[in-house]
């Protein structure tokens, strides 16, 4: 856990915290009753489908939207009836929503500007702003003259530059390319510790909120379902959504859970939890025999479909780094193969099916992990032959 | 899609059929005030520029021209103001009636002048107890004026989104602010096609006219319409007829060339 956010658990006034918000557009609950506290320095992530909420509350924290009820309290004012121009937070939006007409450092001095800064200081300070997002030597273009993480760079200097509490981004990633996208997740790592201010981050790509996060919320129908750190998420989902939607999950349910792993309810392995091999291995695993159906070369890794049979199809993940040479002889070769899958009691997370209505309160708790999963004792788990 | 050679020949000589019937009647106009011949007779027995000289030297058609520029001026400017006004109401809030009021509000524009002027003419003089002038008529023009200026605004509100406008109230700007530096530089380019459309509108406009100017109140196009048929007034009124479809085609052109470089496409904001 990243000691970023421990001020929340010394009771310090969180930089966000909202309190029973809701938002209705006609007759959809977009936000529904939400309860969240968002540490200060925390980078704070929104994860979750679109139109699960997340974006909403975003402008509603923002103040381009009205809550139907509920407050949003800024450092401890609350600010719900506050016009977005009074409120001390900013907004990296996903269009980035650069002014067209003026010049890259214009754009950047323009809060600035609107405050009153004297021109000649709000300049040095765009321009300051410029060269931390490595843009020195662009000032005079416009917007259009940009590529993508050019603009992207500007936004975050124009919000940014006025130095806010709260930086605000919507999906501010979603327009680049893969290589950019991943270059930009390490500048905006490295700009929020430098900056030091509450980051809170709206995005529907899973990966992205795991590797930028102090804290991820997971999203659905305008609820949170999961709030905890990324590790948690990862390793201890608590629902079939969250295993499902954060990275692949095997589930296994009732009667399946009950003949495969030897417990009831709803159950999660992850596909690089899972080994195969030509014959049980006898060790203190779980294993299932089955049938190699699809094997999918991904470069770092090897998807391999396995149809049990228990009647239950599976997705394994083997990294080739580390897959034996035996597994990896031929890839083309091993469909219809016969395999054991393997995988230890502990890679078994129970999922709570009923999760969402238990985490209402969304503050992380003292100690252990704030999901709902809990590990199987390896005595509990019976071995299936 | 190609077509054969054929249809391209028909369409090509219907095309050419249509504009010549459209255009030909005011080449004729052209060639007529050039024309020697003092009764627009066909073809003109000779060229002279008598007629633009003494249309230029007549004082009734020089204040018929400034009266219509005034006109057109003033409610161009009406429209601008409450064109832009009503359409950033109407783009950019929700409320009671709004639909409604946005069809009011182009409606105008579809009504037969001769209705709006006789309505305009009842309601000032019987109603408001207003005497007929030139401010009637700047009245009168700017109720169909703000259509063009208003469609052309409200196409670009809503072309341009609110994103811009809720960065720069993110960014600390208060709702005048806000319109000065980033909203109003996104629309100049429609407030001039939509005020060149305005004026082009007021400039050619006749019934309504007739109905609301006060006595002594002369625009170009009814200037036109009482010299047309008396004697020797011929050619000259060809040459104010030349004078008005310039002063209503040019800034068209114009409001085109502007609407075109900003990639606006939709003819039926126009009108």
């Amino acid at each position: 856990m990243s000691p970023r956010w421990t001020g929340e658990r010394t009771g310090r006034t969180p930089a966000i915290r909202l309190r029973g918000l809701t938002k209705t557009f006609g007759s959809v609950n977009a936000v529904d009753n939400l309860d969240l506290d968002i540490a200060e320095g925390e980078f704070f992530s929104m994860l979750g489908p679109s139109g699960s909420g997340k974006t909403t509350v975003l402008r509603v924290i923002a103040g381009f939207e009205q809550p139907t009820a509920g407050t949003v309290v800024l450092r401890g004012q609350d600010v719900t009836a506050k016009a977005p121009f009074d409120r001390d937070v900013n907004t990296v939006f996903q269009d980035y929503a650069l002014f067209p007409h003026m010049s890259v450092i214009e754009n950047i001095a323009y809060g600035l500007r609107v405050r009153g800064v004297a021109k000649a200081e709000r300049l040095a300070r765009a321009q300051e702003a410029l060269e931390v997002v490595q843009l020195r030597g662009f000032a005079q273009r416009k917007p259009s003259e940009l590529s993508g993480g050019q603009r992207q760079r500007v936004a975050l200097a124009r919000a940014t530059v006025v130095r806010p509490k709260v930086l605000l981004l919507d999906e501010p990633l979603g327009a680049l390319d893969l290589k950019l996208r991943e270059q930009m997740q390490v500048e905006l790592k490295e700009l929020q510790r430098s900056l030091g201010i509450t980051f809170i981050f709206v995005t529907h790509d899973q990966e992205e909120a795991l590797t930028l996060s102090d804290r991820i919320a997971v999203f659905n129908a305008g609820k949170v379902v999961q709030l905890g750190t990324p590790t948690e998420i990862y390793e201890r989902p608590s629902s079939p959504f969250v295993a499902a939607f954060v990275g692949t999950s095997n589930i296994f349910e009732d009667a399946l859970a009950r003949a495969v792993l030897g417990r009831g309810g709803t159950n999660s392995v992850r596909p690089e939890r899972i080994s195969l091999h030509s014959a049980p291995t006898g060790e203190s695993t779980i294993s299932a025999a089955g049938t190699i159906a699809e094997v999918i070369y991904i470069g770092t890794a090897t998807r391999i479909i396995v149809d049990l049979d228990v009647g239950k199809r599976i997705t394994v993940l083997e990294h080739n780094a580390t897959a034996s040479v035996e597994s990896r002889a031929s890839v083309s070769d091993r469909r219809g193969e016969r395999v054991h899958a393997e995988w230890p009691p502990e890679a078994i997370v129970a999922l709570d099916s009923d999760s969402a209505a238990t985490l209402g309160d969304a503050a992380p708790a003292p100690q252990g992990p704030v999901g709902h999963g809990a590990s199987i004792a390896p005595a509990t788990a019976s071995k299936i032959p | 899609m190609r077509l054969s050679r054929l249809s391209r020949t028909v369409l090509a000589s219907l095309t050419g059929v249509i504009l010549a019937v459209m255009y030909l009647p005011l080449a004729v106009v052209f060639v007529n005030s050039f024309s020697t011949s003092q009764s627009l007779t066909w073809p003109p027995p000779g060229f002279t520029l008598e007629w633009w000289g003494r249309a230029f030297r007549s004082a009734g058609a020089l204040e018929a021209i400034l009266t219509s520029v005034q006109i057109a001026l003033a409610a161009t400017a009406i429209s601008l103001v409450l064109g832009t006004l009503i359409s950033l109401a109407l783009q950019r809030y929700r409320f009671f009636g709004r639909d409604a009021v946005s069809l009011l509000v182009i409606l105008p524009i579809a009504l037969p002048g001769i209705i709006t002027g006789i309505a305009l003419n009842n309601a000032f003089r019987t109603i408001l107890g207003v005497q007929l002038s030139i401010l009637t008529v700047i009245v009168a023009h700017a109720t169909f004026c703000i259509v063009t200026v208003f469609n052309n605004v409200i196409a670009r509100l809503r072309r341009l989104g609110t994103s811009l406008e809720e960065a720069s109230a993110d960014l600390g700007a208060g709702a005048w602010t806000t319109f000065r530096l980033v909203t109003f530089p996104q629309l100049r380019s429609a407030l001039l096609a939509g005020g060149l459309l305005a004026f082009a509108l007021s400039f050619d406009e006749i019934i309504v006219t007739t109905f609301t100017a006060g006595a002594g109140v002369t625009t170009l196009p009814i200037f036109i319409l009482n010299n047309l048929f008396r004697p020797n007034q011929a050619p000259v009124v060809s040459v104010i007829a030349v004078v008005l479809v310039l002063g209503s085609i040019i800034p068209i052109y114009f409001a085109q060339r502007i609407a075109g470089a900003d990639g606006m496409r939709s003819r039926g904001t126009e009108r």
